[in-house]
C-alpha cells in the first residue's frame, strides 16, 4: 500500500517534471523540471531496493549534473528562450506520429509481460554500498577501471574544447 | 666438404655479379673482366675438386640443402650433386671461364664493360642453379634466370633497335615454351605431391600411367623446345645473334640452349615410360636438325650460319635423348659446347678483326691475316663436320649409331641425321671458304688483324678440347658412359652398335662428311657463286617462317590487343567503371534532399528506425 | 493492489517517449541534452525494476555504469555547446545546418 501511494505520487511528479521540461520555453524551468523527475526516480530506486544508486542519483544527477546544466544555462544566457513556431515544415506532425507509434508499440509489447528470463538468485536484491562494491570489484573490475579511463578522456576533451579559440590558436 | 665446394661454385659467380653490379662502373676496365673471369675459374676449380671423387669412383650423389623455401610444397632450396650435374657444371664453368677471358678482349672499350660481366657472371650462377637443381622448382628458377640473362645480354646493345627487338623476341618465344614447362610441373606435383627429383623418378613407375607420362613428357618437350630452339619455337635463336659474340658463344651455343637436352636427360625416367613422348622428342630433333641445316646453307651472315648450325646440332642432341641415348646426347652436348663455342669465338675474332663486318661476302682470304683464328677454326670446322678423331665425330656417331641400332622407323631418323651430317659439312666448309680462303673482298678501309692473345688463348684451349674432347667416350673406351652409369642406370638405355655394324655406320658418317666438304670445296674453291635464286632466297630467309609468324601471331596479337585497348577497355571496362560512378552520383543527388543538415531531422530518422525495429520485433513475436 | 515491475516499466516508457519528444521538438541544444538525460534515467529505472524482479544486482551495476557514461557525456557535450555558443552566439541547433546535402 505504501509503495502504491509512493508510485502514484512520484509517478505523477516524474511525468509532470518531464513534460514541463519539454514544454518550458525558458531552459531554467526545463532544468528544474528534469530535477524533479530525477528525484522522483530516486524514490523509485529506493522502493526497488536500489539504495546505493538512489543516493548516487541524488548526488551525481540531481546534484552535480544538473548544477552543471544550470551553470551552462547561466553562462549562455537565460534570456535565450526559443519561440514556439516550428520552422521545419513536417517536423512536428512527423515527430508526433512517430512518438505515438513508438509509445503504442512499447506499451503494446508490454501488455502481457514486461520482464522475461529466469531469476538469477533466490534472495531479494540487496542494493547496499557493500553489495554493489563487492559486485563491482569482483565481477566488473575491468569495466570499472575502464570507466576511469573514460572519465579522464572526457575531462581532457572538455579542457581541449574550452581552450579552443576562434583563430585556431591556443591561449 | 663437397657440399661446400658445390655451393661455392654457385656463390662465387653470384658474388662476382653482385660486386660488379655495384662496383662495375668504378673499376678500371680490364679489372671487372678479370674479377668475373676469376670467379668463374674459381667455380670451375671448386667443381673439379668436388668431382674428383666421382672419377676415383668413391663419390656418392649428395644433396646440399640451403634453406626451406616453400614448405607448403615440401620444396627446399637445395642442390643435387651427382655425376650428370657434375659434368654439366664442369662444362658450364670450364667453357664459361674461357669465354669470360675472351670477352675481356672482345668487349674492350665498350661503354658498359662492367655491366657486361655482371650479366655474364649472373648467367653462370643461374646456369649452375639450373644444372645443380635437385627438384623441379629449383630447375625452374634456374631455367627462368638463364632466360632473363639471355634477354639482358641479347639486348645488351639496346641502342640498336634490332638488338632490343631480338631480346624481346627471345623472351616472348621462351614464354611460350615455359607455359608447357609450368603445366608439366603442375601435373608432376598433382601426381607426385612433390617436386623432388629422387621422389618423382623413384615412384614414377607406380604413380604414372603411360598416358600421364606421355602428357608430362610432351609438355616438358614444349618447354625444352622453347629453351633449346627446336621446331617450331626456334625463331628466337637466329635473332639472338644481335648480342655480343661471346654471349652467342656462351649462352646461345654452349650452355643455355642445351638446357632442354639436359632437362630431357634428367627426366629420362618419365620419358622412359612414355615411348610416344620420347619418339616425339626424337622426331622433333631430327626434323629440326635437317631443317636448320638447310637454312644454314644459305646464310650470308657468319653468325647466322652458326646460329642455324647450333639449332641443327641441338636437334641431334634431341634425337639422341629422344632415342634414350642419354649418354650420347649429353656427350654431344659436351663436345658441341667445345667446338661451337670455338666457332663462335673464332667468328667473333673475325668480326673483331674486320671492324664489325659480319657479311661473309665481304670477307675472304683471311687465313694469312689471322693465322691463329684460322688454325683453331679449322679444327672446329673438322670437328663439327664429323672428321675423326676430332670431338664431333665420336659424339655425333654415337647418336646416329644408337638411333640406327633401334631399327624400325628409327632408321628413317638415322637417314635424316646422316643427310644433316652431309649438309653440316657442306655449310661449314662454305663458311670456312668464304671467310678464310679465296681473294679478299674487304670493304675499303678495312684492315684485318689478328686478335690479341687474351682472345686467342681461349681459342687455343677450346681447340685442344675439340681435338681430345671426343676421346672420353669412344667405342674403344667408354669412360663417359661408365662415369654417367649411376645416373642413368634406372632408365632404359638404348645400345650403341658394336662390331662391323659400328664400323659401317662410322664409315657412312665419315663418307657423308667428306662428300659435304668435297662438294662445298669444289663450289667455293675459286669463286663466290651467285646465290640469289629462288631456292637460295627461300632458305636464306629461313623459309619465311619469321614472316609467317609475324603475320599470324604478332599481327593477330596486335589486333587483339588493339581491340582490347581501344574497344573493350575504353568502352567495356571504362564504361562499367564510369557507369558505377555515374550511378553513385545520380543516387547521391537523388538522396541529397534527405540530408537537410538539421539535427532534428536526423533524430527523426533515428526514431523512424527505432519504430521500424520495434515493429519488426512485434511482428516476429506475433504481435 | 501491488505495484509490479510492469508499472515501473510503463512509467519509464512514458518518460522515455517524453524525452524523445523533447529531442524531436525542441531547438535549444541544452534542452535537447536534458531530454537525453531524461531518456537515460528512464532506461535506468527499467534496469533497477527488472533487477528486482529477477533477483539480480546486475541491474543496479548497469545503472552505475550508465551514470558514469552519462557524466562523461555531459562534460563533453556541455563543453561542445559552450564552444559552439562562443562562436555562433546561439544555442539553437537549427542554426547549425552546414552539413546540408
Amino acid at each position: 500500500m505504501v509503495e502504491l501511494t509512493l508510485f502514484v505520487i512520484f509517478g505523477l511528479a516524474a511525468v509532470f517534471g518531464a513534460v514541463s521540461m519539454v514544454w518550458a520555453r525558458n531552459p531554467v524551468y526545463s532544468a528544474l523540471g528534469l530535477m524533479l523527475t530525477m528525484l522522483s526516480i530516486a524514490v523509485f530506486y529506493v522502493s526497488n531496493g536500489g539504495y546505493f544508486v538512489a543516493v548516487v542519483q541524488v548526488i551525481i544527477y540531481a546534484g552535480a549534473v544538473m548544477t552543471l546544466f544550470l551553470f551552462v544555462i547561466m553562462l549562455i544566457g537565460v534570456d535565450k528562450s526559443e519561440e514556439r513556431t516550428e520552422r521545419l515544415p513536417v517536423q512536428r506532425p512527423l515527430a508526433l506520429g512517430l512518438l505515438a507509434l513508438f509509445a503504442a508499440g512499447v506499451l503494446w509489447a508490454g501488455r502481457l509481460v514486461w520482464v522475461t528470463g529466469a531469476p538469477a538468485g533466490v534472495v531479494p536484491v540487496d542494493g547496499s554500498i557493500e553489495a554493489i562494491g563487492t559486485e563491482l570489484f569482483r565481477k566488473w573490475v575491468l569495466p570499472f577501471e575502464v570507466t576511469a579511463l573514460l572519465l579522464i578522456i572526457a575531462a581532457a576533451g572538455a579542457v581541449a574544447l574550452a581552450l579552443f579559440r576562434e583563430d585556431g590558436g591556443d591561449e | 666438404m663437397t657440399g661446400t665446394l658445390v655451393s661455392l661454385a654457385i656463390l662465387l659467380p653470384l658474388g662476382g655479379s653482385v660486386v660488379l653490379l655495384f662496383a662495375g662502373k668504378r673499376l678500371p676496365e680490364p679489372l671487372a673482366g678479370v674479377i668475373a673471369t676469376l670467379t668463374v675459374a674459381g667455380a670451375f676449380g671448386c667443381a673439379a675438386v668436388a668431382a674428383v671423387d666421382f672419377l676415383t669412383g668413391a663419390g656418392e650423389a649428395l644433396t646440399v640443402r640451403w634453406f626451406d623455401w616453400m614448405p607448403a610444397f615440401g620444396v627446399d632450396a637445395s642442390l643435387g650433386w651427382d655425376r650428370l650435374s657434375a659434368l654439366m657444371t664442369l662444362v658450364v664453368t670450364g667453357v664459361g671461364a674461357l669465354i669470360h677471358l675472351y670477352s675481356i678482349g672482345y668487349m674492350k672499350g665498350d661503354a658498359r664493360f662492367g655491366r657486361f660481366f655482371t650479366y655474364l657472371n649472373l648467367f653462370i650462377a643461374s646456369m649452375l642453379i639450373l644444372v645443380l637443381a635437385d627438384n623441379f622448382a629449383m630447375l625452374f628458377v634456374g631455367w627462368e634466370l638463364v632466360g632473363l640473362c639471355s634477354y639482358l645480354l641479347i639486348s645488351f646493345w639496346f641502342e640498336r633497335e634490332t638488338a632490343a627487338a631480338a631480346g624481346k623476341k627471345a623472351f616472348i618465344v621462351n614464354r611460350v615454351g615455359d607455359v608447357g614447362f609450368i603445366v608439366a610441373l603442375m601435373v608432376v606435383f598433382a601426381h607426385f605431391g612433390s617436386f623432388r627429383f629422387d621422389t618423382v623418378f623413384e615412384s614414377a613407375p607406380e604413380v604414372l600411367t603411360t598416358g600421364t607420362a606421355t602428357a608430362i613428357g610432351l609438355l616438358l618437350l614444349v618447354g625444352a623446345a622453347g629453351k633449346s630452339a627446336q621446331l617450331p619455337l626456334y625463331v628466337w635463336l637466329p635473332d639472338a645473334m644481335e648480342g655480343p659474340t661471346p654471349v652467342s658463344a656462351l649462352i646461345h651455343a654452349a650452355t643455355m640452349v642445351t638446357a632442354g637436352v639436359y632437362m630431357v636427360a634428367r627426366t629420362g625416367a618419365i620419358f622412359g615410360m612414355a615411348p610416344i613422348a620420347a619418339g616425339t622428342v626424337a622426331v622433333v630433333g631430327a626434323a629440326t636438325a635437317l631443317y636448320a641445316a638447310t637454312i644454314a646453307v644459305a646464310q650470308t651472315d657468319i653468325k647466322r650460319v652458326l646460329a642455324y648450325s647450333t639449332i641443327s646440332q641441338l636437334g641431334y642432341m634431341f634425337m639422341g635423348v629422344g632415342a634414350a641415348a642419354y649418354v650420347a646426347g649429353v656427350f654431344h652436348l659436351m663436345t658441341h659446347s667445345f667446338f661451337k663455342a670455338l666457332l663462335f669465338l673464332g667468328a667473333g675474332s673475325v668480326i673483331h678483326g674486320m671492324h664489325g663486318e659480319q657479311d661473309m661476302a665481304k670477307m675472304g682470304g683471311l687465313r694469312r691475316k689471322m693465322p691463329a683464328t684460322f688454325a683453331t677454326m679449322t679444327i672446329a670446322w673438322l670437328a663439327i663436320s664429323g672428321i675423326p678423331p676430332l670431338a664431333g665425330f665420336w659424339s655425333k656417331d654415337e647418336i646416329l649409331g644408337t638411333v640406327f641400332e633401334r631399327g624400325g622407323a628409327w632408321t628413317v631418323l638415322w637417314g635424316v641425321g646422316l643427310l644433316t651430317a652431309l649438309l653440316t659439312a657442306f655449310y661449314m666448309t662454305r663458311m670456312m671458304w668464304l671467310t678464310f680462303f679465296g681473294e679478299p673482298r674487304w670493304d675499303d678501309g678495312v684492315h684485318p688483324h689478328e686478335s690479341p692473345a687474351v682472345m686467342t688463348i681461349p681459342l687455343l684451349a677450346l681447340a685442344g678440347l675439340s681435338v681430345v674432347g671426343g676421346l672420353v667416350n669412344t667405342p674403344f673406351r667408354t669412360t663417359l658412359e661408365h662415369f654417367l652409369d649411376p645416373v642413368f642406370d634406372a632408365v632404359r638405355l638404348a645400345h650403341v652398335p658394336t662390331g662391323s655394324t659400328a664400323v659401317a655406320l662410322a664409315g657412312a658418317s665419315v663418307i657423308a662428311a667428306l662428300i659435304g666438304i668435297g662438294l662445298a670445296a669444289l663450289r667455293y674453291r675459286d669463286r663466290v657463286p651467285d646465290e640469289t635464286g629462288f631456292a637460295w632466297r627461300l632458305m636464306g630467309r629461313g623459309y619465311y617462317v619469321d614472316d609467317v609468324y609475324g603475320q599470324v601471331f604478332a599481327r593477330s596479337g596486335k589486333l587483339a590487343a588493339a581491340w582490347l585497348a581501344f574497344r573493350f577497355d575504353a568502352r567495356g571496362i571504362d564504361g562499367a567503371v564510369e557507369g558505377m560512378g555515374a550511378l553513385t552520383r545520380k543516387t547521391g543527388g537523388w538522396l541529397r534532399p534527405i540530408q537537410t543538415g538539421f539535427v532534428r531531422t536526423s533524430a527523426a530518422g533515428v526514431v523512424l528506425g527505432a519504430v521500424a525495429l520495434l515493429g519488426w520485433f512485434l511482428w516476429r513475436g506475433g504481435l | 493492489m501491488t505495484v509490479t515491475p510492469g508499472w515501473y516499466m510503463a512509467l519509464s516508457a512514458v518518460l522515455f517517449v517524453i524525452g524523445l519528444s523533447g529531442i524531436l521538438l525542441r531547438r535549444n541544444a541544452l534542452v535537447m541534452f536534458m531530454s537525453v538525460e531524461l531518456m537515460l534515467n528512464a532506461v535506468n529505472l527499467t534496469f533497477v525494476a527488472a533487477g528486482r524482479e529477477l533477483l539480480s544486482i546486475d541491474g543496479q551495476v548497469s545503472v552505475f555504469f550508465v551514470m558514469v557514461v552519462a557524466a562523461a557525456e555531459v562534460v563533453v557535450g556541455l563543453a561542445i555547446i559552450v564552444a559552439v555558443f562562443r562562436r555562433r552566439k546561439t544555442a539553437s541547433v537549427d542554426e547549425l545546418a552546414e552539413l546540408r546535402g
